[in-house]
This record gives structure tokens, C-alpha cells and sequence, in this order.
């Protein structure tokens, strides 16, 4: 199985051909300039990862809380992650690195402030 | 009227560190004016991460990398007074600020580091034909509404430009429920990050449309939709082109320019390419005191490039407060040679230069295996290594050693220029 993925690492944006086995292990890369997007490319096939901020709107404060998950999250838990910061209940005050979702969606990862609210 | 020795005109991120600057210098009369309610300036909306892996070595978002500023500047107790709108500067250095504590108020100051940042380019200047409808927002303005007023502008979006505010905000309307139906572009590449057209485009599936613009906009009260068609290589629409689409908002990310109209009032020189103002090696402008850094001098990628120029213009401006500015020559121009544009310094003074100075500046187009080269006076005294490739949405810049213009009776002028391998 092949898949094109665009690297991200400069403005080349190189379109490297990544060859899978039939058990999607990483076989080969080519179409990359360097050696940073074949391990880019790797990487991505095999477990793209993402950060993902979002905001919580927060009783009592005309601002919401803008939040992050504290380390890169599987990129296909994205969109379940984003469902629970919008269920997460916040109180007054929070400081940035306070936890909002702790373990968000199993992952270990906790979801945490990224700004103070008073 | 307050006397000053140092006045910084913006709390953002430049501001922020022209102040932390200065004051770690020893200037202690300092103050900061900023016009919003809050420290921070426009990293309090941008809530994407990807702020600080220069100057911090990790990942941060933009209200964290505020905050760490901030700290700072409450650690020593640098003044600052916010919900201040600084009406006007004189050229001899005399500011007025309106607020609705103080009223109108004026300051002397001895030096003035102008920090204001910069502005998106609105649809008036874009000459798009159709209805002045609502449901048309410049994508900074969506972006606050989104992560710091908590309202959403639409359902339906297309993106106009494909800057990387309006990037972020295709995935940042995608998260809070929004079809992002396509990004457009004019150009046949994109201004953004490649990182960002993957991440926050590709991810989601959304249409990069390069080649394209909007060519009409349908709703009275309410945007209803856009109409994109295909445009030749002169950038015209191409007939028959057209396409329909059905959307309620549309984005517009279609550049920023640096906000100015202070610097103007104090008599300070503008540049074409920059369009922020002509300024030396130590971010001085023609106007003797007044400095400025960030995005008011140009519109910089990375806020980590932000933090350090404005530290610099921050000590250059402590530096001559404390009398130890002068100049003992005359200024050469630097000129944009093949390639270049928007470069900064525009100025330098070769015979007092302690340390390399850095040509920052933008390419023309997008080169593979272009390097950066320095002339003086038509001689070539630095060649860069070859860039696989340079792209108008990444900014390049090149050092060049005091000593390369040592030995020189008069030097005429610097050339920055690119050099394309044939």
C-alpha cells in the first residue's frame, strides 16, 4: 500500500511516497529532499500526532478559557477530545498549567489551561 | 505633562520586550501605553500552539508566550497603563493618550519605541464587486470573536487568501462545528506555513484553491454566497470559470500592514517595501529618538523574531537616553537587489557596527537553491549558502560581520540581493 504524504518541515513541501506492508508497517519513503521528511513521513503514517487547543466557555466570566492538551494527542482522537473540553466544567480562578480534562479520551494526556482567569 | 525617558507605544509582544529591554539597561522612568484593557496585544486571540521554539526551545501558544512577557514585566515592576489610545506624536517626542481614567493626558518623552504592530487589509482594499452585506470578516476579527468573545460569525465559510491567520481559523471554525468549504487563493502558491496548510487544511479535507479568486458576493442583509472563478496569469478572472458557493461567512487573509499613522504625525520616513518605517542598524528612525520594532516595521512569520528585535530596539533606545547613541558617521543605504524585498535595516552605519548585523527581509518569489549575497559598493564581500528553496511566506535573513567593512575609505552603499543558480 502506498500514501502521499506533504512534508511539513520547509517550504518545499515535498510529496513523499510512503510504501506500507499489507499490516501497515513502515516499508520505504521516497520523494523527500532530506532526511527529516522521510522521518517526518514515517512518523505520520504510522502515528500522526497533533496538539489541539480549543476554548471552554466558563461560568461567570465574559471570556472563555483557552486550553491545550499537554502533549501531541493521536490525530484520530482529535475531534472526540474536542467533545470533551466542551463538556469540561471550569471554576473561577484558573492559571495556565492548571488540568481541565485529565487522561482526555484514555490517552494519558491531560487537557490543560493555557491562559489565567480570574 | 508627565516627563518620560523611555515611552513604548504598544503592550504587545514587541512592547513587551523593548520595555523588559530597556529596563534591564537601568532606565526606571519607562512606560508602556497599550489601548486595549489587557497586556499581550494580538497573541491573547492566537491560542494555536507554535509560538516560542526560538526563544524558549518548546512549543508554546500564543497566551502563554504573552504571559511569560507579562511576568516579567510585573517582576520588574515596569509601568504600564492599558485602556490608553495614544492620539498622536510630536517629532519633538511629545505624546497624547486619551483614557477614561485620566482624560487627556501628554508625555515627554526622551526616547519612544513605537510597538503599535500591524493591521489585516480590509475588503475595501481589495476591490471585491457584490453586496456590503454582513457575514464578511477579516480573519483576525473572526479568530476574536471565536477565542476571546466566545461567539461564532457563521456556519458556513469560505476563506479568502490563504495567510496563515485564515489557515488557523479553517481549522479553528472546523472545531467549533463549521463546514469550511474552501480556501482561495490568487497567487499560484500559498503566503502560509506549509505546516499550516497541511494541519489545518489537508487534515480536514478542505480545498486549497490556488489560481482562484472571489469574483462575487450574493445576499442583501445576509451573505448568502460567493462566486469564485479561475484567474490567468495576469491575474484576471477567467470567463467561464465561475463557481457557486453557498456560504454565510466569508474570511478574508489576504495580508497585514504594519499600523503606521503615529509614526506619520511624528514625522517619521516610511519605506515602500516595508511600508513600516526606514530605520538603522540599532532601529532608530530618521526622527532623532523615536525607534521602532516588530510588526510595525514589518510584518514578521514568527513573534520569537518579534521579541528579539524589540530587544534590541529597547536597549538601542535605553542607550541613547543615557547619552550613548550618537552617531560618529554617516548612514549607507542598503538597497533590495535581485530578489529582495521589504529588507530591514534599510540603514547602516559600517564604522561603528560592534557586532554582525542582520538583513532580514522577504523573497520576491519562490527560488530553489537561491543564496543570499552581499555588494558593497557593486563587490561582492558575502555569499550565503544555497537555500533549497525560498518562498515569499518565509522570511530569510543573512549576518554580516562588522569586519567585511572594515578597510574602506567611504562606502557608497550595501546591496542584499538573491543569486539563482542557472
Amino acid at each position: 500500500m502506498e500514501r502521499i504524504i506533504t512534508c511539513i518541515g520547509c517550504p518545499m513541501g515535498c510529496q513523499i511516497t510512503v510504501t506500507l506492508d499489507e499490516a501497515g508497517a513502515f516499508q520505504s519513503a521516497k520523494g523527500n529532499t532530506c532526511k527529516r521528511g522521510a522521518e517526518y513521513a514515517k512518523d505520520e503514517v504510522t502515528n500522526p500526532t497533533r496538539m489541539v487547543t480549543s476554548v471552554i466557555a466558563v461560568e461567570g466570566s465574559k471570556q472563555p478559557l483557552c486550553v491545550k492538551t499537554a502533549r501531541f494527542i493521536p490525530k484520530e482522537k482529535i475531534f472526540d477530545c474536542l467533545k470533551e473540553i466542551r463538556k469540561a466544567k471550569v471554576t473561577l480562578p484558573v492559571h495556565i498549567g492548571d488540568v481541565i480534562v485529565p487522561n482526555v479520551c484514555g490517552t494519558g494526556i491531560d487537557v490543560i489551561a493555557t491562559r489565567h482567569l480570574q | 505633562m508627565r516627563e518620560i525617558d523611555v515611552l513604548i507605544i504598544g503592550g504587545g509582544p514587541a512592547g513587551l520586550a523593548a520595555a523588559i529591554a530597556a529596563k534591564e539597561a537601568g532606565v526606571d522612568n519607562l512606560l508602556i501605553l497599550e489601548r486595549e484593557d489587557k497586556l499581550g496585544g494580538i497573541l491573547k486571540q492566537c491560542i494555536h500552539n507554535g509560538f516560542g521554539l526560538q526563544m524558549f526551545g518548546e512549543e508554546l501558544t500564543g497566551p502563554e508566550y504573552a504571559q511569560r512577557f507579562m511576568d516579567r514585566v510585573e517582576e520588574l515592576k515596569i509601568p504600564y497603563q492599558c485602556g490608553t489610545m495614544v492620539l498622536s506624536v510630536s517629532p519633538e517626542k511629545v505624546v497624547t493618550a486619551i483614557n477614561p481614567v485620566e482624560g487627556l493626558e501628554q508625555f515627554q518623552a526622551k526616547a519612544i519605541v513605537l510597538a503599535m504592530g500591524c493591521r489585516e487589509r480590509p475588503r475595501g482594499a481589495l476591490g471585491i464587486p457584490g453586496w456590503r452585506c454582513a457575514g464578511i470578516y477579516s480573519a483576525g476579527t473572526a479568530q476574536r470573536f471565536v477565542n476571546l468573545e466566545g461567539f461564532m460569525p457563521g456556519k458556513k465559510v469560505v476563506i479568502l487568501g490563504s495567510g496563515d491567520i485564515g489557515l488557523i481559523m479553517a481549522r479553528r471554525m472546523t472545531f467549533e462545528g463549521c463546514e469550511v468549504k474552501a480556501c482561495v487563493e490568487l497567487m499560484p502558491y500559498s503566503s502560509g506555513l506549509k505546516r499550516n496548510i497541511v494541519q489545518c487544511l489537508d487534515d480536514y479535507n478542505i480545498p486549497l484553491m490556488l489560481n482562484h479568486t472571489v469574483v462575487d458576493i450574493a445576499g442583501r442583509e445576509r451573505l448568502e454566497g460567493v462566486t469564485i472563478a479561475e484567474v490567468d496569469e495576469n491575474r484576471k478572472p477567467i470567463p467561464g470559470s465561475e463557481q457557486y458557493i453557498e456560504c454565510d461567512t466569508l474570511l478574508l487573509s489576504v495580508g497585514l500592514i504594519p499600523e503606521n499613522e503615529l509614526s506619520l504625525s511624528a514625522g517619521v520616513q516610511l519605506g515602500r517595501s516595508t511600508q513600516g518605517p526606514v530605520v538603522d542598524e540599532t532601529l532608530a528612525t530618521n526622527v532623532d529618538g523615536i525607534f521602532a520594532a516588530g510588526n510595525v516595521l514589518h510584518v514578521h512569520d514568527l513573534v520569537d523574531f518579534v521579541s528579539q528585535e524589540a530587544a534590541r530596539a529597547g536597549a538601542c533606545a535605553a542607550a541613547y537616553v543615557q547619552g550613548k547613541g550618537a552617531h560618529s558617521s554617516e548612514a549607507v543605504p542598503v538597497e533590495e537587489g535581485f530578489g529582495v524585498n521589504g529588507c530591514v535595516p534599510q540603514l547602516i552605519h559600517p564604522a561603528e557596527l560592534k557586532e554582525p548585523v542582520k538583513f532580514m527581509f522577504r523573497p520576491r518569489n519562490v527560488y530553489k537553491g537561491a543564496r543570499i549575497c552581499v555588494d558593497i559598493d557593486g563587490e561582492e564581500v558575502l555569499r550565503g549558502k544555497p537555500h533549497m528553496i525560498m518562498a515569499p511566506g518565509e522570511m530569510a535573513a543573512i549576518e554580516v560581520a562588522p569586519e567585511l567593512f572594515a578597510g574602506r575609505d567611504t562606502i557608497g552603499k550595501v546591496t542584499v540581493r538573491l543569486e539563482v543558480r542557472a
